[in-house]
């Protein structure tokens, strides 16, 4: 378990120091949400409610995107990777680490560009904000969880920048999905009604299932992929 | 050498068998079985849709099955079956959404629908066509085997849950068509039935050439190597 956070700590700390992934994913979000604006809004109207969630998703899953390229590249660039597959931690720990690093980088994003979406969109949401929470937690965690994975995976190939997104996304399909869809019912439907409520809670049960499944497959395959 | 695939007296029973089923089923889908009422001839490319699809996921299976052994066991033998299943499992699957939407645009009057069987079917198409990416992008042949089976076995635990989680999706946005409300005659459950099996040895067919193809190919590389280092 330390050793996790010795990990988390070690890319925290580059991160501080040079502040390139947080600063160009945060930037990233920021130029899509603004890119969205001009597609789908006119001056003085507000977004169609049904939009929302769409934007907030895709805006999540191309901020990550970027982070994950760079989970292991930079440790492939600096000749760093073998050292650290060689480090006395298992593999699942590097991997557990990495993506805990990646998870804080998405959530950051998250937690600014979230209050400037509602500025910019004009937004008003029918449920509570808390309910936005798990949803996010359970979307980002697997994003991240599968996205490190996978990234983990394309490594070793070349141009890998290239081959992990048309390799992720349509793994993570059920989980965006899962995400719109309880996004969607927290901002639009109304929360006085049982049959909203109960979807809601089982669209947040298939991500959390998702988030299992590909964090229990990932930690028993990692030791094939993370290799010297 | 060992005789791997095609060159086998098995095989050439195999090829033989699945050439006469081939014109069974054909003979029964265009000829013996009779015509559906409302939709009338178009309905008739279903028996190919079906088989298809089921070869498509049955081949998807066989890359799971493999990948699982290829890695307990390193043997490069169960990664050519793998790849050899996806590659053919690729084509296959390309048949279906070629024939799905034919067939959906004469019975539901538009090409498309996100309908959960198509959708996952869609998706079985782009996780494929991943494993086989990962195959091309990966440098060298330990890597390529050990890294397309990894994916391999993830990306087939995601089917089903594409499967669920679209079915779900459906369900809050209710759909104007059913496909399974559909009775089917005797006489069609019949041909259906044969039309599966024979694309089901058509597969096993294939596979056996492929995997074959792809073991020669293994040889001529090591042999080329062993060139190269006797002239080196």
């Amino acid at each position: 378990m330390r050793k996790i956070f010795w990990i988390i700590w070690k890319d925290l700390a580059i991160e501080l120091r040079s502040r390139e992934v947080t600063g160009a994913m945060v930037l990233f979000a920021l130029m899509v949400l603004v890119i969205f604006a001009f597609s789908f809004l006119r001056p003085g109207e507000k977004l169609p409610p049904e939009m929302i969630p769409g934007v907030i998703w895709v805006t999540v899953a191309f901020a990550g995107m970027l982070g994950l390229n760079h989970a292991f590249l930079p440790e492939k660039q600096n000749d760093t990777l073998t050292g650290l597959i060689l480090a006395p931690v298992s593999k699942s720990a590097i991997y557990l680490g990495k993506v805990g690093t990646h998870f804080l980088f998405l959530l950051l994003v998250e937690i600014i560009a979230l209050p400037l979406f509602f500025i910019f969109f004009n937004i008003q949401m029918q449920g509570s904000v808390l309910y936005l929470v798990p949803v996010l937690f359970f979307g980002t965690a697997g994003f991240s969880g599968l996205g490190v994975f996978l990234s983990a995976l394309s490594v070793h190939t070349k141009s890998n920048e290239l081959l992990l997104p048309v390799i992720l996304f349509p793994l993570l399909i059920p989980l965006l999905l899962g995400g719109v869809k309880a996004t969607g019912i927290v901002f639009n439907a109304s929360w006085a009604d049982p049959v909203w409520v109960g979807a809601y809670w089982s669209w947040l049960r298939l991500m959390a299932v998702f988030d299992i499944i590909f964090f229990t497959l990932s930690l028993v395959l990692i030791d094939y992929v993370l290799e010297v | 050498m060992e005789k791997e695939g095609a060159k086998s007296k098995t095989f050439g029973i195999l090829g033989a068998l699945t050439f006469l089923m081939m014109l069974v089923n054909l003979y029964l889908i265009f000829i013996w079985v009779p015509e559906e009422k409302i939709l009338g001839l178009v309905q008739k490319i279903f028996y190919f849709h079906v088989g298809t699809a089921w070869v498509a996921f049955f081949a998807f299976f066989v890359v799971f099955i493999y990948s699982i052994l290829y890695l307990k066991t390193k043997d490069s033998k169960w990664d050519r079956i793998a790849s050899a299943s996806a590659e053919i499992g690729t084509v296959f699957t390309t048949i279906v959404l070629i024939t799905g939407p034919i067939w959906a645009k004469s019975s539901w009057n538009t090409w498309w629908t996100w309908e959960p069987r198509l959708t996952t079917s869609l998706i079985l198409w782009f996780i494929y066509l991943a494993y086989i990416l990962v195959r091309g992008f990966a440098t060298e042949y330990q890597k390529k085997a050990q890294l397309s089976a990894v994916f391999g076995i993830i990306g087939f635990i995601d089917v089903p849950i594409v499967f669920f989680s679209v079915r779900w999706w459906s369900i809050s946005h209710p759909t104007l068509f059913s496909g399974s409300g559909m009775n089917l005659d005797p006489e069609m459950l019949f041909t259906l039935l044969v039309s599966v099996a024979s694309f089901t040895l058509l597969y096993f067919y294939f596979l056996g050439k492929l995997v074959s193809i792809f073991h020669v190919r293994a040889e001529l590389a090591e042999i080329k190597r062993r060139l190269k280092e006797h002239l080196g």
